[in-house]
């Protein structure tokens, strides 16, 4: 059986597909895979952080929406979804436990996230420092901007602080996956591998984590020099070897 | 971490592979049910980190609340206005074969008799659950005696009733009644000296009021919905006819005369028979928030054709059409439920969803009793029935119960 996967070498991946659904259709497999591989029993895995102070039922809480696309698709056991509660009593206790629950599962073994359009990973906006743990943070007013389509553009409504997971908690990972796309992220992506690690554009720090994939579409790109794109184009036949065969629980 | 976990300990159904009628549209969504209601999925996800015990796999059928009809005289041989001295095992026949035709709820409806048979019967009929054993009863509806002579229909003449003066009607009322416990409607004509306090009466006393059987113009009939009357016993049938210069009962539809918040309902038998598809359509088009499909179904809906007894007359039937016997005059239909929801579909040509709203979310929001029955809402009762596109009843639930399902015998 052909080995589908190298963890044990240090990489960092750029996978480029053609577009929006190509670069999803991508992820997914990668993770199917992987979560195979990983032989689920026990199976824990984490969401990100989510805006505080909005009512749980409220449309635009992750709980909504992480229902509405995503767990109720799934049969996984209620027990094993962890979200960080933004309705907390003590949003302090709350995060110090969440960095528990990650380590009594045994660490993350996939992070899986997209990247704000001012290189931001989960909420660590511009300025987030890069060894920080899962905390409270306040907003940036990109991100709310870019939020506020959800909440009837008025501003007012959107939250200004959020719990997330901090840079320094996902470096922890074994493995880093970023989906990026759009050309709305180009920028972003650009500062987030061309340049230096810089807490700036908080996404950068992953160039200093031993295996890194970020998965993207052309519009994606469109910042990164010719040069990069074509080197990394030209190794997906590598890359496509992570997702061919699509592996299945059936399977050995 | 969950705010809050629910203590109950009851068994969790999830009904998967099918297409549920919620927000006025089929969503594929799955449907889930616990102590006979129905549940919010995500608040079971995150509150209570619960998840299903039974999975019910729906082959892909529709999924639509429990129909609800609201005016049925009678099937299968009963006739709810025979003085019986067993009324409730006519009710319970009837109930359980109304399972068949998805229907949950029901009111079972008395037409004009003397007042020594409602006092016999009345007694004998309450409101209860649906389950196993059939359908629910929401209340009796009684169709009569204070309608008009001119407007009668197969209503026996000489039972008709007045009110004796605008201040003695609850004394009339209780007179031809005897009482008015597990009454859920009354059909009235607005004409009549004195009907106005009776509406008002009724009205605050729980009970909706309907306009039928009745030669009142539009101005007596808007009178009759200012002092809370709400629904239109079978529109079209037993009233003036529609007139430009004076619709009578049907300018109801459109009268800009209806109160802030109110909504006036009407009944229709699309059965085919009763309204030509042509005005059923013009009904509809003009107010298709207010249709509430019945079936008036009358004693011999269910038996073949040939002479039976309704109330205190006898009928002829011949096909689908019943006539007073030695007459052209209908006398009430035997189209099912279900039939009259495919015939509505098909005659106006409308969406799926607004055919089963017709039969069960109109008649819910009529007698104020949505909140719990006619919607697959959270926290519904979980009264529904599975159908195939084509609208034909698979299978029928009562408090998450499966109650009913079609076998391969079952014949139509």
């Amino acid at each position: 059986m052909r080995r589908t996967t190298s963890t044990k070498q240090d990489t960092m991946r750029l996978v480029i597909l053609d577009d929006y659904n190509l670069a999803s259709e991508w992820a997914a497999k990668y993770i199917r895979n992987r979560i195979i591989q990983f032989k689920p029993s026990a199976n824990n895995f984490f969401t990100l952080g989510l805006p505080t102070g909005l009512p749980r039922a409220h449309p635009e809480s992750y709980h909504s929406y992480m229902w509405n696309n995503f767990f109720k698709y799934i049969d996984i056991d209620p027990a094993n979804a962890h979200i960080l509660d933004g309705n907390a009593e003590d949003l302090e206790a709350e995060c110090k436990s969440y960095e528990r629950k990650i380590a009594e599962a045994g660490g993350i073994h996939l992070f899986v996230g997209g990247i704000g359009p001012d290189g931001h990973i989960a909420f660590n906006e511009p300025g987030s420092s890069l060894v920080s743990r899962t905390r409270v943070k306040t907003l940036a007013k990109d991100t709310i901007v870019a939020n506020a389509r959800f909440f009837g553009n008025d501003l007012s409504k959107v939250p200004t602080m959020a719990l997330t997971v901090g840079v320094g908690t996902v470096m922890d990972a074994k493995e880093v996956m970023i989906v990026i796309t759009g050309a709305h992220k180009a920028f972003a992506l650009y500062k987030a591998i061309e340049e230096g690690v810089n807490h700036m554009w908080t996404v950068s720090a992953f160039q200093q984590h031993p295996h890194t994939i970020f998965v993207c579409d052309e519009d994606a790109t469109l910042e990164l020099r010719v040069k990069t794109v074509k080197y990394f184009k030209g190794l997906m036949h590598v890359h496509n070897k992570l997702v061919d065969p699509v592996l299945s629980v059936k399977d050995k | 971490m969950p705010s809050n976990k629910s203590v109950s300990e009851a068994p969790i159904t999830q009904l998967l592979n099918c297409r549920i009628l919620r927000d006025h549209r089929l969503q594929n969504e799955d449907l889930w049910v616990r102590e006979g209601k129905i549940l919010d999925p995500e608040k079971l996800f995150f509150d209570e980190q619960a998840y299903a015990d039974n999975q019910v796999d729906c082959g892909g059928a529709i999924v639509a609340p429990g129909f609800i009809d609201v005016q049925i005289n009678g099937g299968y041989g009963v006739d709810f206005s025979q003085a019986s001295d067993d009324v409730s095992a006519g009710i319970s026949l009837v109930a359980q074969k109304l399972l068949e035709h998805g229907v949950t709820s029901f009111c079972p409806t008395l037409v004009t008799s003397p007042p020594h048979i409602y006092h016999k019967v009345l007694p004998q009929i309450k409101v209860q659950d649906g389950g196993p054993h059939g359908a629910g009863v929401l209340g009796v509806h009684l169709e009569g005696p204070f309608i008009s002579a001119k407007k009668k229909g197969a209503h026996p003449e000489r039972f008709l009733r007045t009110f004796s003066g605008p201040d003695t009607v609850m004394a009339d009322l209780m007179d031809v009644y005897g009482g008015l416990d597990n009454v859920a409607l009354v059909t009235l004509a607005p004409e009549l000296e004195g009907s106005r306090w009776a509406v008002s009466e009724l009205c605050q006393r729980g009970v909706t009021v309907s306009l039928g059987h009745s030669v009142a113009n539009l101005s007596q009939a808007e009178e009759a919905v200012r002092h809370g009357a709400s629904f239109i016993t079978h529109l079209f049938n037993a009233m003036l006819p529609f007139h430009h210069r004076d619709p009578g009962i049907v300018g109801l539809l459109t009268s800009e005369h209806i109160p802030a918040g109110r909504s006036v309902y009407y009944g229709m038998i699309a059965d085919g028979i009763h309204t030509n598809p042509a005005a059923l359509r013009i009904a509809h088009r003009a107010h298709p928030k207010g249709l509430v499909l019945v079936t008036d179904a009358i004693a011999a809906m269910g038996l073949g054709p040939g002479r039976h007894k309704l109330g205190q007359q006898d009928v002829q039937i011949c096909g689908l059409h019943v006539y007073v016997a030695g007459t052209q005059t209908l006398s009430g239909s035997i189209a099912t439920m279900d039939m009259c929801v495919r015939h509505f579909k098909h005659a106006t040509g409308c969406r799926v969803e607004e055919a089963l709203e017709a039969a069960s979310l109109h008649p819910a929001q009529l007698l104020g009793i949505s909140q719990s029955k006619g919607t697959l809402d959270f926290g519904s009762h979980a009264d529904f029935v599975l159908l195939d596109d084509e609208l034909n009843v698979k299978a029928t639930f009562i408090s998450g119960q499966e109650v009913w399902r079609k076998t391969t015998q079952e014949q139509q």
